[in-house]
């Protein structure tokens, strides 16, 4: 069948006009549009004791100027803390403007309109806010410490305490041959878009609607917010997200208080506003993520097989918890990875500092999670004297034990029921594509060449998918022009593309008469959003799903007008026809037009379709009960549980000892996510996550000081890679079938850069044999590390250079 | 992130540039504005008047004779990077050039006006230094040349004041049986340097070490030449202990910690990249000593 | 005092191969000249200090970050964005530039925002070289190391490279 386009890697539709400078981003909307600017606060913590606009006032050009005591109803009240947990027992938010209290530098403070950006950011200069300042906490062991409290009535400064265990762990642990216990910590990174944040706002006064585009991940939900927010009803509301120039999740929490402030202002002020965030504004008041501490105490036997884990984390939070406990879930459900544990017990303690708020960046708590458990599989090696991929194989989850069940409750509510997958095979193909039985000539050769080498790996398991659900629209015009929709947001990642095979294998009409229009509430009003690498899965599965109910139709129209069984039809190419009798076929636009008992001859589609239209029946209505006008259908996909993809990456990482210069020479990648749509597009997500893989692991760091100032706040001082700094990647992959969807997908967004702090952190451990247990690392930072007598060394390197423990 | 108002004039002849620097309080001079846009987008920077010398005529000239090279204020980057006559006469321009941040930043930055912003992480101030250059000042005085000792005071600062531009910088050529190298280390490829090194190798008759100097590129406040003829003094070229070198050096230098490297850190580079350049230097000095 | 000292200009640029003229602050930038007085979006503002190129536009024959130029600097000047990059064909259709194509067809892009800078970077670059020369992977690194990328990784944005060098190579 031509039609049949799943599983091929299609060139995307998006890119005509991504190439030719025709994209659509945020400030390429409203021209017209008053500018935002804000002042925000450069203290991390104090309290907000006047602000004085006056000489604001004279700047020419300012339109308005807004603190919170301008901010209306519930635009006063605390910003929603938009998934609550039983466990999150001390929330707290925000408001849209800082009310009395600042608790991180970046927060708003002041919103200031004016003709352009240049003008709001003269009057924003301007304006003098007094505060007082308050004791700072940074970091999490300063949060832990809790001399000082970030939020007075948060003494400990601890907001959540997320608890799962599957057994008795203490007793697990005092039967058990052997036991490590270990501290580690990974630090600070974001997900840092291309395309910061920005929001545009048109208020219509003659019908009282609102349009907004905002750069977001979740339309339906801002729009929501914005109803809510500003007393307005739904149906005044729509918010439309254009083409967005990355997101990695930052751009999944709402409402921003950008996204309240501007429509606000737009309705106040009866004009067009926009603001367009800055990179500065992006570092000092979006999100950022990553950074905890893990206690972690493991028992295993003499064979390395784990038989209990403990894991405390201190989780730092930021300033504020809206996107609830989230992350430190994920964390904790995600860690076990593709290993049998017997006996599981996790602790997250979400802690409040002085810092920008921490929500999900692609990975979301998994690749700390992967940090832990991977390097205690390292661990469990080194100190039993095996190679690293056995003691890994040796606790794999085996592919007859699936469906495998952790015992532990998912993000989602659900239990972490791993679907499918085959681990054994993973790690196979990963020695296979890496070498790793090589490694110790790889690491003679490095030696005659002056380099330490080292060869690292790590294996994740990540739950894709989640619900509750999504949904999506097909429907057929007259023209034959095939229109999809569904809520969900892109962000870059070619859904548009994917969508558009699904939709064209399913009906079997040619990809080009599919139009697919994502995340703009005038199309498709309810969706859930685009984070935990659940588009695919999600919306691809309900487009899917819609497809066959217009397929259903079309069929049984077009059976009745050819008098024949529907089940003998087929739908190739845009048309209807009977299985094995030539000539008997019918234009699928032509069903279109048929499926109307209204059809004013508008056109020449409506002309032709006379031809097969036959006489009405006087004892039926024209449109049977049950039945609608029209070729369309609407449908979701709601999955009981989260699907769990898989894979096993690797680093060969070459340091120079004169220098400590760490240059990754070998990046392999195994993946799995199930049947696969594009495998184009799936290899450019993989390289995209690996990218931000390395970078978390040897260049990107949000350094704070003492006085939580972020020293670092521009892109000459946050080291995200060029392309000089990321390593050539090979791949491999493995499908295994999600059982859990029709389509058999797994979710493959985030994946690429789940395992790649722990491999190469374990890749630089086999280098230098020294233990890495922070992370990321700098070649300054390992020098330190090496020449520090006291530096813990590894049993493989002592064992290696014959030096003594 | 958008620049603080301020007044602009492109003069076009260095009198009316240097009118304007006199009657227009808080001028600044802007050539290729690399390093200056962003502190304006920023506000770190808020002059009252941009004095652009873009389109005064003649300052766009590079000049090579067998003593030296003169850079004119508008050279940018690229043209010195490609012009081989100029590597010729003094080989560390090109090479440290080639590491001054991307392409499309070379393409409008200036060789002259990195010197001016006396940034101690730009390559630049540190050649003047090393190859013992001098740049020329117009001021309504009259032309004057400023050796680089007397030029750089501070982290971005330079000893002038009132209305001045720097026209041109003078490079000497490199001298008779010496040689050259430029290597830096950054944390991204073409981001300032956690540590840059460039050396010079003179060699005698007898091809035996006779003077041995380097600069470094982020060490220390202001631009400065070390001599580390001490450590190898004397010695044959194929035979020298350029490591030796290298300790000398790291007792010379004083380096500050940031972010991205811990003073011992660049101690230690500074130790590496000499012992490496010096021995690419050495190398080139032999070479043009002959037998 | 003879010389003008101006807080607004009138100015022309050639852009694309049309004359426009605007009249704006001498403090606005290029960058914002191009997307908000002349309304050509194409070329994007990721950083605003010159570390990411996605606003990298060509101005007469060089790529330069258009974020730290002026727009009074450009008066008179002959800019090409984008929206420059692909030609008319005969028909009124459109032939994309073998660099545009080659980013197409390789996946070069995802989200697209830094695609224009990284475009106009490597098509400048290209079409300065003897399109009959080897490419080498140093004059890859030297097209791509100074454009921020968040989305692809890089490595198809090298093949395109390779690909859009190719195409030329066997167009001359």
């Amino acid at each position: 069948m031509t039609t049949k386009l799943f599983g091929e890697p299609v060139r995307r539709r998006e890119d005509a006009r991504l190439i030719t400078g025709r994209g659509r981003y945020l400030d390429d909307i409203g021209s017209d549009a008053l500018a935002a600017a804000f002042v925000r606060s450069p203290h991390a913590h104090a309290r907000v004791v006047d602000v004085d606009v006056d000489a604001a006032l004279d700047v020419e050009g300012l339109v308005a100027v807004y603190t919170y005591e301008d901010l209306p109803g519930p635009l006063a009240e605390p910003l929603p803390v938009l998934i609550p947990h039983p466990q999150l027992h001390a929330p707290r938010t925000g408001y849209p403007l800082a009310n009395g209290e600042v608790n991180h530098v970046g927060e708003p403070v002041v919103m200031v309109v004016a003709t352009d950006r240049y003008v709001a950011e003269d009057a924003a200069e301007r304006i003098v806010v007094t505060y007082e300042e308050l004791p700072v906490v940074v970091g999490v062991d300063a949060a832990r410490e809790a001399v000082h409290a970030v939020h007075a009535d948060v003494p400990d400064n601890v907001a959540a305490r997320h608890h799962q265990e599957t057994g008795d762990a203490d007793a697990a642990l005092a039967a058990s041959p052997h036991t490590l216990s270990f501290t580690q910590y990974i630090e600070r990174s974001a997900c840092m878009p291309m395309e910061g944040k920005g929001v545009h706002a048109r208020w219509d006064a003659g019908d009282r609607s609102l349009r907004v585009h905002t750069s977001t991940q979740a339309s339906t939900s801002v729009r929501a917010a914005i109803a809510a927010k500003l007393q307005l009803s739904l149906d005044q509301v729509e918010v439309v997200a254009p083409d967005v120039g990355g997101g990695f999740g930052v751009k999944i929490v709402h409402p921003w208080p950008e996204e309240l402030l501007v429509p606000m202002a737009a309705i106040a002020l009866g004009r067009e506003v926009k603001w367009a965030e800055d990179r500065r504004e992006h570092f000092i008041s979006s999100a950022h993520e990553r950074q905890q501490r893990q206690e972690i105490t493991v028992g295993y036997d003499d064979d390395g097989r784990v038989t209990a884990l403990d894991v405390h984390v201190w989780h730092d939070n930021g300033a504020y918890t809206p996107y609830g406990i989230i992350v430190p879930i994920v964390t904790a459900t995600q860690l076990v990875g593709p290993y049998v544990i017997p006996v599981y017990r996790v602790i997250v303690e979400s802690v409040y500092t002085n810092t920008v708020i921490v929500t999900p960046y692609r990975g979301a708590g998994r690749p700390q999670g992967c940090f832990a458990m991977e390097r205690t599989m390292d661990r469990i090696a080194d100190a039993l004297g095996l190679d690293r991929a056995v003691v890994r194989e040796r606790n794999l989850i085996r592919p007859e034990q699936f469906p495998y069940d952790h015992r532990l409750t998912f993000q989602d509510g659900r239990p972490v029921i791993y679907d499918s997958g085959d681990y054994p095979g993973l790690l196979d193909k990963l020695r296979a594509l890496v070498g790793w039985e090589s490694a110790e000539e790889l690491r003679a050769d490095a030696e005659a060449r002056g380099k330490l080498l080292g060869v690292g790996m790590a294996l994740y398991v990540e739950g894709t998918g989640p619900g509750p659900y999504e949904g999506g629209h097909v429907q057929v015009l007259g023209s034959g022009k095939v229109l999809v929709s569904t809520g969900l947001t892109s962000q870059g990642q070619g859904h548009e593309t994917v969508f558009a095979q699904i939709v064209a294998s399913e009906l079997g009409v040619p990809i080009e008469d599919v139009e697919v229009t994502t995340g703009d509430t005038r199309r498709f009003g309810y969706a859930v959003g685009t984070f935990a690498s659940r588009a695919a899965v999600m919306s691809g599965n309900a487009v899917a799903l819609a497809a066959r109910g217009v397929r259903e139709k079309a069929l049984r129209i077009a059976a009745d007008v050819l008098e024949a069984d529907p089940g003998d039809l087929e739908i190739d190419e845009g048309v209807v026809s009977v299985r094995g009798t030539p000539g008997a076929a019918i234009p699928l636009r032509t069903v279109a037009v048929l499926s109307n008992p209204l059809r004013y001859a508008f056109d020449e589609a409506a002309k032709q379709a006379t031809q097969f239209a036959r006489s009405a029946s006087d004892d039926k209505p024209p449109v049977a009960p049950g039945d609608a006008p029209g070729l369309e259908h609407r449908d979701y996909y709601s999955p009981i549980r989260s699907t769990f993809a898989s894979g096993a990456h690797a680093a060969v990482v070459e340091i120079d000892p004169a220098t400590w210069e760490i240059d990754v020479v070998k990046y392999a990648v195994v993946h799995d996510c199930g049947n696969v749509v594009n495998p184009m597009i799936v290899e450019g997500q993989v390289h995209g996550g690996v990218a931000q893989g390395v970078g978390g692991a040897l260049y990107e760091r949000m350094a704070y000081d003492a006085d939580g100032q972020l020293q670092n706040a521009s892109f000459m001082d946050f080291l995200m890679p060029y392309a000089s700094e990321v390593p050539d990647v090979v791949i491999d992959h493995q499908e295994t079938p999600s059982p859990l969807n029709p389509l058999g997908i797994k979710g493959a967004g985030e994946a690429g850069v789940i395992p790649g702090t722990a491999a190469i952190a374990s890749a630089i451990e086999d280098a230098t044999g020294r233990r890495i247990a922070a992370m990321p690392i700098s070649p300054t930072q390992l020098y330190d590390l090496v020449r520090d007598g006291s530096s813990e060394t590894t049993a493989a390197w002592r064992r290696r250079t014959g030096v003594d423990a | 992130m958008k620049p603080a108002p301020f007044r602009y004039a492109d003069p076009r002849s260095l009198a009316e540039a240097l009118e304007v620097l006199a009657t227009e309080e808080g001028a600044k001079v802007l050539a290729g504005g690399q390093s200056l846009l962003p502190l304006l987008s920023m506000r770190l920077a808020a002059p009252a008047t941009l004095v652009d010398i873009n389109r005064v005529p003649g300052l766009d000239r590079i000049e090579a004779t067998g003593d030296g090279v003169r850079v004119g204020a508008l050279v940018r980057h690229v043209r010195l990077l490609e012009d081989v006559v100029a590597a010729r006469v003094q080989p560390l321009l090109a090479r440290a050039t080639a590491n001054v941040a991307h392409p499309a930043i070379r393409n409008r930055g200036t060789t002259v006006g990195s010197i001016a912003h006396a940034d101690p992480s730009g390559e630049m101030t540190s050649v003047l230094a090393l190859t013992g250059g001098s740049v020329e000042v117009a001021t309504p005085a009259g032309v004057a040349t400023v050796g680089w000792e007397d030029l750089f005071v501070g982290p971005l600062e330079t000893s002038l004041h009132g209305p001045a531009v720097v026209t041109a910088a003078s490079f000497p050529a490199l001298p008779d049986r010496s040689g050259t190298a430029f290597a830096e280390i950054a944390r991204r490829k073409g981001d300032y340097a956690v540590c840059g090194a460039g050396v010079v190798v003179t060699l005698d008759a007898d091809r035996r070490v006779e003077r041995v100097r380097a600069a470094y590129v982020s060490v220390g406040l202001v631009p400065a030449v070390h001599d580390l003829t001490d450590a190898v003094a004397g010695q044959p070229v194929e035979k020298a202990d350029w490591a030796a070198a290298g300790a000398l050096a790291r007792t010379l230098v004083d380096p500050d910690g940031d972010l991205h490297a811990s003073a011992d850190y660049r101690r230690l580079l500074v130790g590496v990249l000499t012992e490496r350049t010096l021995a690419r230097a050495a190398a080139e000095a032999a070479e043009r000593t002959g037998a | 005092m003879t010389v003008p000292v101006d807080t607004e200009r009138t100015i022309t640029i050639t852009v694309n191969g049309v004359p426009r003229r605007a009249t704006v602050p001498v403090r606005r930038l290029l960058s914002d000249a191009l997307r908000h007085d002349l309304g050509l979006t194409g070329t994007h503002v990721g950083c605003e200090h010159g570390v990411c190129g996605a606003c990298t536009v060509v101005v007469d024959g060089a790529a330069v970050r258009s974020c730290l130029v002026l727009a009074v600097q450009a008066d008179g000047a002959a800019v090409e964005t984008v929206e420059g990059l692909a030609r008319e064909d005969s028909g009124g259709g459109q032939v994309l530039h073998p660099v545009q194509e080659a980013f197409r067809e390789c996946h070069a892009l995802q989200c697209g925002f830094c695609t224009p800078g990284f475009l106009m970077t490597i098509t400048a670059g290209l079409e300065a070289r003897d399109p009959s020369a080897e490419l080498t992977e140093e004059e890859v690194d030297e097209l791509v190391g100074g454009n921020l990328c968040r989305c692809t990784g890089y490595a198809n944005i090298r093949k395109a490279v390779h690909d859009a060098a190719a195409a030329m190579r066997d167009g001359a």
